[in-house]
């Protein structure tokens, strides 16, 4: 063995926006496997088509904002927001619902407020919440994983799948009803839906929960692939723990709170709500976005918590089946706010200061 | 303050001094009933009586009333013609006062209107004051009406729909179908909605000022250019 000398700066290879950004889009593989698994082709398509408009749409206002466009689109940041935007959406939705969320996202939620780094909301969030707002039926229609399909009925493969996100004025009656089979609802959505039922009759009677181990067959896992993803981020030190483990715990402590034993008003397990929805993607590549998330460890630690809390609230006690997108956007609304209270001390300050100085009074 | 001509007067309160585009007042009914045409319609017209009523009104007592008083005095106009625009919408146009609802008697609050009647009313003579006042509820009118189009084609499918509640029988068959019903962009008709809509008309305006600001400028420019070259030239001449 060798030991080389290495004088000093030891500096590491730099990290820029683009790198970082990469690393994300590396990091949603192993979720998109298990949502491909499981509902088909339908999140591949998303995922393209959502691409295809978020760099247009990029391009086209970087240059009407009189910017230099490769410069904006190199740095993978509109990529990102159509890759979180296209797993978020529910697969083998129809073409327009994933232009007019991706167009919303990248020209509204973020060039009309600055662009890269000003942008206060999540912009792939304030597209998937325009979306559910407006189009209630198409967001809500997910399909039924692949393992509990009935008999003879599969998930439509790759040129059906296309027929399907891009109907032709010509035949569409026999292609939407061979989609009919194969619609269901989330384990979310059934869990909300039984509101007389006990926890046990709930995860008896539906094959969602008695097939599943953990929290719902089939989506389990893509929460699992979420998860396995964020780890592996946080392992290469794209984000601090702050932020997603904050969330997590708050979602956890909630759930334990009020779970009341698996009587019929309550909320849900644990697991349910960890491995369920949106949670793990909502806290490895929602949550951990540095321009619009708290800046401060502590300040990620409040922001974290704050979103696993309302997650919880909306979930339970709301009127939607899934929060993370409304959790997320309201605690953004909130992220100034906690860094003007968790201002950092200053290297060789005693106290930490204030982020809104009084003025100085006049001199007499 | 001296005396604006007509044409001044005009320009001013549909363009640009607009009640909702710059002085960005009023913005309670503007955001809540503009959701379809007709609404807005009906809403921009009682507003529009009502501030040519009370900017008229105004300046007849102005030499009357005392600077200390002035504010209730207006409020008492402001508020008497309102619950007149009230009890004829209720007699004429019964079913659109019942969706208008509270946003009628509302028009007592709305800034635009006592703005008006301090800023212009209580200074300038009878006639110019109640122009002014039609001015500005036209321009009120205008950008609610505009608003409440964009709002119902996006979110509805449908222009001019229900216009009959303000027209009579007459205008029932008005309603355009721009697509499918009911597949519209739901969000538009939601509150958010009215604001992105207002931020894009105010942008729009801003646009246009400035680049009508850029061509005088360049005109302007050009003017000067060609008075300067003149001089220099019998300067230069020796």
């Amino acid at each position: 063995m060798t030991s080389t000398r290495v004088s000093s700066p030891h500096s590491h290879a730099p990290l820029d926006t683009r790198g970082l950004m990469t690393l994300v889009l590396v990091a949603t593989l192993p979720g998109l496997a298990a949502l491909t698994w499981n509902f088909g082709w339908g999140s591949l398509i998303n995922i393209a088509l959502a691409s295809a408009v978020a760099l247009a749409t990029e391009a086209a206002i970087v240059a009407l904002r009189k910017r230099p466009v490769l410069f904006y689109l190199r740095d993978n940041s509109a990529l990102v927001t159509a890759v979180l935007l296209g797993l978020a959406l529910p697969p083998l939705a129809p073409w327009w619902l994933v232009v007019i969320g991706t167009f919303f996202a990248i020209a509204i939620a973020k060039h009309l407020y600055g662009g890269m780094g000003f942008n206060p909301f999540n912009p792939a969030m304030v597209g998937y919440v325009v979306l559910l707002i407006s189009f209630p039926v198409q967001m809500t229609s997910w399909l039924t994983p692949r393992g509990l399909l009935a008999e003879g009925v599969d998930l439509p493969g790759l040129w059906q799948s296309l027929q399907i996100v891009f109907p032709l004025p010509g035949d569409p009656a026999a292609i939407t009803s061979a989609l009919d089979g194969s619609t269901g609802a989330t384990p979310l959505d059934t869990f909300k839906q039984h509101t007389g039922l006990l926890v046990e009759q709930i995860y008896a009677q539906e094959p969602l929960f008695s097939h599943g181990e953990l929290a719902g067959f089939g989506w389990e896992w893509v929460n699992l692939g979420f998860l396995a993803g964020g780890v592996w981020l946080l392992y290469k030190r794209v984000f601090t723990w702050h932020a997603p483990v904050a969330m997590l715990t708050a979602l956890v402590l909630m759930s334990a709170l009020f779970y009341d034993g698996g009587s019929s008003t309550s909320g849900g397990s644990p697991l349910l709500h960890l491995f369920s929805g949106a949670t793990m993607l909502g806290a490895f590549f929602i949550v951990t976005d540095p321009v619009t998330s708290a800046a401060s460890n502590l300040g990620r630690l409040i922001y974290g918590a704050g979103i696993g809390l309302l997650i919880y609230v909306i979930r339970v006690w709301g009127n939607y089946p899934d929060a993370v997108a409304f959790a997320v956007l309201l605690m953004n609304l909130a992220a100034p706010l906690i860094d003007n209270y968790t201002l950092p001390r200053t290297y060789g300050h005693r106290k930490r200061g204030k982020a809104t100085a009084k003025p100085a009074e006049k001199q007499p | 303050m001296s005396s604006l001509s007509y044409r001044e007067i005009a320009y001013n309160g549909l363009w640009r001094n607009n009640p909702a585009l710059v002085q960005i007042l009023g913005l309670c009914p503007l955001l809540a009933v503009s959701s379809n045409v007709a609404n807005a319609l009906g809403l921009g017209l009682a507003t529009m009586m009502v501030l040519t009523g009370s900017n008229l009104a105004v300046s007849l007592i102005r030499r009357q009333v005392s600077e200390a008083v002035r504010i209730p005095v207006f409020v008492m106009i402001i508020a008497t013609l309102t619950t007149c625009t009230e009890l004829l919408m209720k007699a004429y146009t019964y079913e659109l006062y019942q969706i208008l609802g509270i946003f009628i008697s509302l028009i007592v609050t709305n800034c635009v209107i006592l703005g008006r009647a301090e800023a212009f009313a209580s200074k300038n003579t009878a006639l110019s004051s109640a122009f002014d006042g039609l001015m500005m509820g036209m321009g009120f009118a205008l950008v609610l009406v505009v608003i409440g189009g964009i709002r119902e084609a996006l979110g509805n499918g449908t222009l001019f729909a229900d216009m009959d509640l303000l027209f009579g029988p007459l205008a029932s068959n008005w309603t355009l179908h721009l697509y499918g019903e009911g597949e519209g962009l739901l969000l538009a008709i939601l509150p958010p909605g009215a604001f992105i809509v207002v931020g894009f008309l105010i942008a729009l305006k801003n646009a246009i000022d400035s680049s009508l600001e850029q061509r005088k400028a360049r005109t302007e420019v050009g003017e000067k250019e060609r008075v300067s070259r003149r001089v220099r030239t019998t300067g230069v001449i020796n």
